[in-house]
């Protein structure tokens, strides 16, 4: 019987001493939490998992700029160009790319999407999470598998930090969502408890020291292509834990040196839109020509 | 102390672009009209600090609209809620200030120029109602919630929680605040069960309780 999870450690024993994976550990802890089956847990992942493909799709089938002009219409150029000349990485590359292009840009158009853990990376594990079931042929099970184990890595972070870019900055978010985007790659790949833990961690701690600095304050510019490059990024913490590659630092240690790193950055650089890229030549031009 | 869910990090399914600055304005709207539960014929809308900076850009004056008359955070007419029909019927106005005494995501919805309905939009799409009128509350949506409003004397938080008990169902937590020794007092409920029709009633009807909402949780 496990009651809360708190740490990695925690997890890392429990799954290990009671052969569970981490699925179904979080199943159990949200379940006595708040009083729910695991059937009707496992029902309203299945729906967020439809509401991420679904996302998909809109956003594949739209081109329309954002209201501020700032972002839309690359994903249709980036599938064009994979039309003519394919990506040197392959096929999920090309999957992975545009498909979390596809939902940050819906999500600038006001259309809907899945946070996960933010609006601002809802491209992340969504976009890991459908092209590796596509291309690897998964079940609507390892799906639902792949979204609960991703969302446990999140819940154990989020205990210590905020997924918020006010509070810990774009590590807190684009970054916690590569984290869990790499954990839902190592489940589907049926990586052990230790690997998906590596590979969340591994993540983490390279992307430790990511501002929030959005111009004009909108979840656009640089969030749009954050969003593809945290995306493909998760693959590679996938790759590294999968060959048993493990982080030096301990998981638990990492996410202390992220809550840490979250509280050193400078306000002006969480959400404020006061330093960074939002205080530029450029977003000062944005300034004076957009208006709402 | 606040349990965290699953559903906190993989949710919520929501129009973009900004959990803080659209669904948890949607959120806001929905729960200032759960509390206000009447026609609405006129709002002013008071944003705050970032709330006013960047809330046109994020769509956040049509978030709180579209909570106010009932849509919820996935709603895709959230998008154009200002050309529905009942919108329409609504004589609104948003204003937008700065105040550091604020929450950077705080917002007023001032209802039919008699009901003031003060909130914040926390991060991550969660939201908290700090104030109805003059009294400080802290609505968060995440339980069923009963708030009370009520003269300060001996034995009124007795008379409601018994109420609550006679339908067994138990009290999560339990929030009073006060004018003034004697003056009107606020009771905020949180539940772990929703109360049954008829528990609003009767609270409603003991002697010196000027106003009781029964408010459902709202879906993640």
């Amino acid at each position: 019987m496990i009651k809360s999870l708190n740490t990695f450690e925690t997890l890392l024993s429990y799954s290990e001493e009671n052969n569970l994976p981490i699925y179904k550990i979080m199943e159990e802890v949200e379940s006595r939490a708040f009083d729910i089956t695991v059937e009707e847990i496992r029902k309203k992942v299945k729906h967020n998992v439809d509401e991420m493909k679904n996302s998909i799709k809109n956003g594949l089938a739209c081109r329309e700029k954002s209201q501020s002009g700032l972002s839309g219409g690359d994903c249709a150029k980036l599938r064009e160009k994979f039309k003519t000349t394919p990506a040197l990485f392959g096929s999920l590359y090309e999957k992975i790319s545009t498909y979390s292009l596809a939902v940050i840009e819906e999500n600038a158009r006001m259309g809907k999407i899945v946070a996960c853990p933010t609006a601002g990376s809802c491209g992340i594990v969504s976009s890991v999470l459908v092209a590796l079931s596509e291309e690897l042929n998964l079940t609507e099970e390892d799906e639902i598998n792949m979204l609960i184990t991703a969302g446990a890595i999140g819940h154990i972070v989020s205990i210590k930090l905020a997924p918020a870019g006010a509070v810990g900055g774009c590590q807190a978010e684009c970054g916690l969502a590569s984290a869990m985007a790499a954990a839902a790659c190592t489940c589907a790949r049926k990586g052990t408890t230790k690997q998906i833990i590596h590979s969340a961690t591994l993540a983490l701690k390279n992307i430790l020291g990511l501002t929030c600095d959005p111009v004009l304050g909108l979840v656009e510019v640089p969030c749009v292509k954050r969003n593809v490059f945290l995306a493909t990024y998760s693959i590679t913490a996938s790759e590294l834990a999968m060959a048993g590659i493990e982080s030096k630092i301990a998981p638990d240690d990492v996410v202390d040196a992220l809550v840490q790193t979250g509280q050193l950055m400078s306000p002006l650089l969480k959400e404020t839109s006061q330093g960074g890229l939002a205080f530029t030549k450029s977003a000062d031009n944005f300034k004076e020509t957009i208006k709402f | 102390m606040k349990q965290h869910s699953l559903f906190d990090i993989i949710s919520p399914v929501m129009i973009g672009p900004s959990s803080s600055h659209m669904a948890g304005a949607i959120r806001l709207g929905l729960m200032a009209g759960k509390i206000y539960s009447s026609t609405i014929k006129k709002v002013t809308f008071k944003l705050y600090n970032s709330f006013a900076e960047t809330g046109k850009g994020h769509g956040t004056d049509k978030g709180l609209m579209a909570g106010l008359i009932g849509l919820s955070a996935d709603d895709i007419r959230v998008r154009t809620v200002f050309d529905l029909e009942e919108v329409k019927k609504i004589d609104y106005k948003y204003e937008f200030s700065h105040n550091l005494d604020r929450h950077p995501n705080a917002v007023d919805f001032i209802i039919n120029d008699e009901t003031v309905i003060s909130g914040n939009s926390t991060g991550g799409g969660n939201i908290e109602i700090t104030k109805i009128n003059e009294f400080e509350t802290s609505i968060s949506g995440e339980y069923p919630t009963i708030i009370v409003f009520y003269k300060d004397k001996p034995g009124m938080i007795s008379r409601v929680t018994e109420l609550i008990l006679e339908k067994h169902i138990n009290v999560a937590t339990l929030n009073c605040t006060r004018n003034a020794k004697g003056e009107t007092a606020s009771m905020c409920i949180c539940l772990d069960s929703p109360a049954e029709n008829g528990v609003a009633e009767k609270i409603s009807a003991l002697e010196d309780v000027y106003f009781v909402r029964n408010i459902d949780k709202m879906d993640s």
